[in-house]
């Protein structure tokens, strides 16, 4: 190849991952999204601190009458209850515009700018182009769903101490165990999180505008969590892509229940891989003209 | 228009999502099959030679005949109760009957409490009612195939009812009792060896819930009955019948069953007569319940199984104190009489345990309980010593009973055992003075605790022969949380005791179900007290001490009800990603060896060959070009709008596919990332630059993005001739629209292409900026590079070009040098008698005809396409 293209090209050297994350990192909203996850848990600490005054004897009849979730209730208790918490919080909504946000973003908004025309008149190819954009988009994922709890982690710590944490089943874990335990939850809710970056991410090769591709996958998520609510469609509502979504709750009891997240690893991947294929398959035909 | 089509399909797309949707919804929401009541009063057997009915409601389902259901409905309930069950077992294909019991609602007759001369003589009457129902599918004349099956006070009749009939195929019974004078005065002590027999009594009467049980069927309670019935039955026995209601009303006061009362309840309890009962039986008892606690269901198990039958034991959250879901009863009752009812197996016995708190709720992260299969059935004898310490102490008994702890009340005991599970402490329980505590260290390891436990105490009284005492084991968490699990205590009454002397009891404390954490210990609490039961009213106090300081904590082993197998789902997932991997991969590597590249054509720039591109609406954009550039031209691509040029272009940068055809570039097939694209400069439609970044980032990060040496890149030369000044730091988003312009331009020339592409390039430029431009590739051009530039504005093609391609509504025009292009084959001669000399021509032999003089380029292309333009 080289002896026939001797102005030093070669597909395998374009769109390198540093030159990708550099585009990506000096974007607003990459910015503004790191700055949303370090500010959140220090809000919610500040709160925590702030109503906890009052809200000590508080917190006892709240959780005797049935309301609010366990995790709350134990928020304060330390670094890792912290930590977890946050993620519970977040888990639902927040991280998941966030994937989308970085996953749906990425190609779309290249689209917009007309600049993708030019990244493949490089020529990037086509597959090399989608897999350097969803490395750098899967990793910033990755990065926000590990910088919350770790960030919250610290600030829970800062705030209420380094007490070992305590499960809402009962029981207490050292530090030690503690981290495992959070490091299962993040790397589970990392692959659930696959699949909004997956989806994210075809629409994001289909359509030509980020918003829609972002929206499409939140929406995705809102209306799967609609669905499962539906008791009715039971024997169908466990392949929903959301219904697994919060089963790293098995891993804070006192032996981690692997059952669930093998299912909803199981169907995470599956989704994962489909809309993946997606992607690949309408971009290696897509017509650009944007 | 595209744009609208395109709008359109996505609306499809999620319409059809949406009915998709709906339609999962409207096949899995299960549509009522037509089930059919039918009312009908029918005879029970005769009471004091008065003929009773029973208010009955038949269910049908859609297909008949089919197998029967006979449900019994709970103490001071009636038919109408049952309803949702009858419903949605009707659903599923049974013949439902329910009925109320005679002493309830509109049926007649008396309460005699599941005795078997009138109730379960009444229940026969209904399995022979069901055998005259066509609908009902029979064994054989006059025996149906039938199921019994009902909670609490309906449990028990369909114990009583599946030992007294033969004919009954199944039993199901809830939260039920196995000994009704154990169950109203039980006894926590057990008869040991240091017990001489006699030592222990009927036990402690446990008065609030039997004045709950005997007002909730007294006239004022069942409201629902008629008014003749209600005042035939005035008085202070409602309709009870007249021996039970002295029976209640003695022990009432004495807090003693009298030996009348003990004989009614022993005939109505289902524990004499267990060893009759030959069908499969599914019991079920919950854990929140302190008027059958879990213990009834061990000893009916026991009994009904020590003959072979098969039983199944669920202990299941709720109960008498806590809340029941009806889906769950009906679900755990097809699984049970499905099997021996529609399809005429004999189940094998198994044991489930629903644990609290082992599993967190992921819609509401609070803790929930899962259901836990039992390994090794049941019953389960497992059990788990564990150490306690404490020194011997003494509790007081007030006189009068009062203050009392409370531990429960009837209804509403799961209540204060939730708040206790969630860490208030259990104040309540605590009377100071009355208790007496015997605790273990913290637990090493988490400990499930199922079932009741056992631990033996030196009990001292002082200044009576006979104590009340009340037992439970409390979790106490490390952070000095305390709890009553199922606020469950066990009462303790002996007697014949001599003061001062100890007596060696083994006590057998309260059937729990409670994962114990690591770290959290367990307290062995012996009270004086607890309001829920009848008390001594002499003051008195007793001496308790540990025998050996071992509390043996019953428990269970196995493991959490998740059906199905987890492992294939993640096998699948994995699966999936790995055939996805192994497709690209290989897709990528057919795209690779798929090159094609022709070595003649390896010197000309631009090959064009037969170009079709036909987009998805029918519209053709280029209609069959061929053309060629070659190496050192500046060749202008021409054409008025929508001539095909842009879309030319595109092709040739390989970002659509053409529909057929072939544009080759050095020789080479241009596809999508086809590597002789890096040999190409491009500009097409409009500039492509990221708006957060300076223009001169814009350019090193697009060069870094080509992959290709940084010291080629003649950043400098561009940037000259993007001629943009201190401009080259600012923000592109900054830009002027010409600014922009020229340095997407510049961005084309990086590296200085052997072939550069410019699509309408001065579009927004201004006419001094254009001038600048022509010169820029006439440099350009001189280097010996090659320039196509696509545009709509003549005079710059004239000026710039030295080749021209006329294209025109997607086909080619003409081809060729400017110069060519200008003469369009034909000389022009000025005459000044243009008609006198055609004339002369035409004599001559030579065709002729008329034109106006023309002197540029535009006045060509204007003749070339304006026949038909519009």
């Amino acid at each position: 190849m080289a002896d026939v293209h001797d102005n030093g090209f070669r597909p395998g050297r374009t769109l390198r991952l540093r030159v990708e994350f550099t585009r990506q990192l000096r974007r607003r909203r990459t910015q503004l999204a790191a700055v949303v996850l370090l500010v959140l848990p220090v809000v919610i600490a500040v709160a925590f601190r702030v109503s906890s005054p009052s809200g000590s004897s508080g917190g006892g009849t709240r959780s005797g009458g049935g309301s609010g979730s366990a995790l709350v209730t134990l928020a304060t208790t330390g670094a890792t209850n912290f930590a977890l918490f946050t993620e519970f919080a977040s888990a639902g909504f927040l991280l998941v515009v966030i994937v989308a946000l970085f996953c749906g973003d990425t190609v779309a908004s290249e689209a917009s700018w007309s600049s993708l025309r030019y990244l493949l008149a490089i020529p990037v190819p086509r597959s090399r182009l989608l897999r350097q954009k969803l490395t750098v988009g899967l990793t910033l994922s990755v990065g926000a769903n590990v910088l919350l709890p770790a960030w919250s982690f610290l600030v829970g710590g800062a705030f209420f101490g380094w007490a070992p944490g305590r499960s809402p089943l009962g029981g207490t874990f050292t530090i030690g165990v503690a981290l495992q335990r959070l490091l299962v939850v993040v790397a589970y809710a990392s692959v659930q999180a696959l699949v909004v970056a997956a989806l994210a991410f075809l629409l994001s090769v289909v359509t030509d505008a980020p918003l829609g591709a972002v929206g499409g996958a939140t929406m995705l998520v809102v209306v799967s969590n609609i669905l499962d609510s539906i008791s009715a469609l039971d024997p169908y509502r466990q392949y929903l892509p959301t219904h697994f979504q919060y089963s790293w709750l098995d891993a804070l009891g006192p032996t981690i229940v692997w059952d669930d997240m093998m299912r909803g690893t199981g169907a995470a991947l599956v989704y994962a891989a489909v809309f993946f294929a997606a992607a690949w398959w309408a971009f290696q035909r897509k017509d650009v003209v944007s | 228009m595209r744009r609208l089509g395109r709008r359109r399909r996505w609306a499809l797309v999620a319409l059809g999502a949406v009915a998709v949707a709906g339609a999962a919804v409207a096949i899995t929401v299960p549509r009522s099959p037509t089930v059919v009541t039918r009312d009908e009063m029918v005879a029970g057997t005769p009471e004091s030679g008065a003929p009773v009915e029973l208010d009955t409601t038949v269910y049908l389902p859609a297909r008949t005949p089919a197998p029967a259901v006979l449900l019994a409905h709970g103490f001071g309930g009636s038919k109408t109760d049952l309803a949702p069950e009858a419903r949605s077992l009707a659903e599923h294909g049974y013949v439902v009957l329910t009925y109320t019991a005679r002493g309830f609602g509109r049926s007649g007759g008396l309460i005699h409490l599941d005795a078997p001369a009138y109730e379960v003589a009444d229940a026969k009457d209904l399995v022979s009612y069901l055998a005259t129902l066509p609908e009902v599918r029979t064994d054989a004349a006059g025996d149906p195939r039938v199921g019994v099956a009902g909670s609490s006070y309906g449990g028990a009749l369909a114990l009583l009812l599946g030992a007294d009939d033969p004919r009954v195929d199944a039993i199901g019974a809830d939260i039920t009792w196995s000994d009704l004078t154990q169950a109203l005065f039980p006894n926590g002590a057990v008869t040991g060896g240091a017990v001489t027999s006699g030592a222990v009594t009927s036990g402690v009467f446990k008065k609030m819930w039997a004045s709950e049980l005997f007002a909730s069927a007294s006239p004022s309670g069942s409201s629902t009955s008629s008014a003749s019935a209600s005042a035939a039955h005035a008085g202070p026995c409602g309709r009870f019948a007249p021996d039970l209601c002295a029976g209640y009303q003695q022990a009432a006061q004495t807090g003693e069953p009298g030996p009348d009362l003990v004989a009614l309840l022993r005939a109505s309890s289902p524990a004499g007569v267990l060893g009759r009962i030959t069908a499969p039986t599914l019991l079920s008892e919950g854990e929140d319940d302190s008027l059958f606690t879990l213990s009834q269901a061990d000893e009916n198990a026991a009994g009904i199984a020590a003959h072979g039958t098969p039983v199944r034991v669920v202990w299941r959250a709720g109960g008498h104190d806590g809340g029941t879901s009806t889906a769950d009863l009906v679900t755990s009752l097809e699984g049970w009489f499905d099997p021996v009812l529609l399809h005429g197996t004999r189940p094998t016995g198994s044991f489930a345990v629903t644990v609290p708190g082992t599993g967190i709720s992921a819609a509401t992260g609070r803790a929930v309980a899962q259901t836990l299969e039992a390994a090794d059935g049941y019953p389960s004898s497992r059990t788990v010593h564990v150490p306690v310490a404490g020194q011997p102490q003494t509790v007081q008994a007030p006189a009068g009973g009062s203050p009392a702890a409370i531990s429960s009340v009837p209804g509403v005991g799961g209540l204060l055992a939730a708040a206790a599970s969630t860490g208030v402490p259990s104040g309540l329980s605590a009377v100071p003075g009355q208790v007496a505590r015997f605790a273990s260290a913290p637990l090493p390891t988490a400990v499930l605790v199922a079932g009741a436990s056992t631990i033996s105490l030196d009990v001292t009284a002082s200044g009576s022969s006979d104590a009340t005492l009340f037992a439970a084991v409390h979790v106490v968490g490390a952070g000095g949380t305390d709890s009553l699990p199922a606020g469950l205590v066990s009462p303790i009454h002996l007697v014949g005791l001599t003061p001062g002397v100890p007596r060696t009891v083994t006590i057998r404390l309260p059937a729990v179900v409670s994962n114990v954490a690591a770290g959290d210990r367990l307290v062995v609490e012996i009270g004086t007290t607890d309001l829920a039961y009848a008390l001594p009213t002499t003051p008195r106090a007793y001496t308790i001490a540990l025998t050996d300081g071992v509390l043996s904590v019953a428990t269970v082993d196995g493991r959490i009800l998740r059906g199905g197998h987890p492992w294939t789902w993640l096998i699948v997932g994995l699966a999936a990603i790995a055939a996805l991997v192994v497709g690209l991969a290989a897709a990528s590597a057919g795209r690779r060896r798929r090159r094609s590249v022709v070595t003649e054509l390896g010197t000309v720039p631009v090959a064009v060959d037969a170009l079709v591109k036909e987009y998805g609406d029918g519209y053709r954009a280029v209609d069959g070009v061929t053309f060629r550039v070659e190496a050192g031209q500046v060749v202008g691509l021409l054409g008025p709008n929508g001539a095909g040029k842009t879309t030319t272009l595109r092709v040739l940068m390989g970002l659509i596919r053409p529909t057929s055809g072939t544009v080759r570039v050095f020789g080479e097939l241009v596809e999508a990332g086809a590597p002789v694209l890096s040999r190409i400069g491009s500009f097409i439609e409009g500039p492509g630059l990221l708006p957060h970044l300076s223009g001169r980032d814009n350019l090193r990060l697009y060069w870094a993005a080509t992959g290709r040496p940084s010291t080629d890149s003649e950043l400098d030369t561009a940037l000259e001739i993007a001629g943009l000044g201190g401009s080259v730091d600012r923000l592109v988003k900054t830009y002027s629209q010409g600014m922009r312009q020229r340095l997407a331009i510049a961005q084309a020339m990086l590296g200085l292409p052997e072939l550069l592409v410019l699509d309408e390039p001065t579009n927004g430029l201004d006419p001094l900026q254009i001038a600048e431009m022509r010169e820029v590739l006439r440099r350009y051009a001189a280097t010996g590079r090659t320039v196509v530039v696509s545009s709509h504005l003549l005079a710059e093609v004239e000026q710039t070009c030295t080749h021209v391609v006329v294209m025109h509504k997607g086909r080619l025009v003409a081809v060729g040098s400017v110069a060519e292009i200008a003469a369009a084959g034909r000389m022009q001669l000025a005459v000044d008698d243009p008609d006198h000399a055609v004339a002369i021509l035409a004599a001559a032999g030579v065709a002729a005809q008329a034109v106006p003089a023309r002197r540029s380029l535009e006045d060509i292309f204007i003749e070339m396409v304006g026949e038909d333009r519009d």
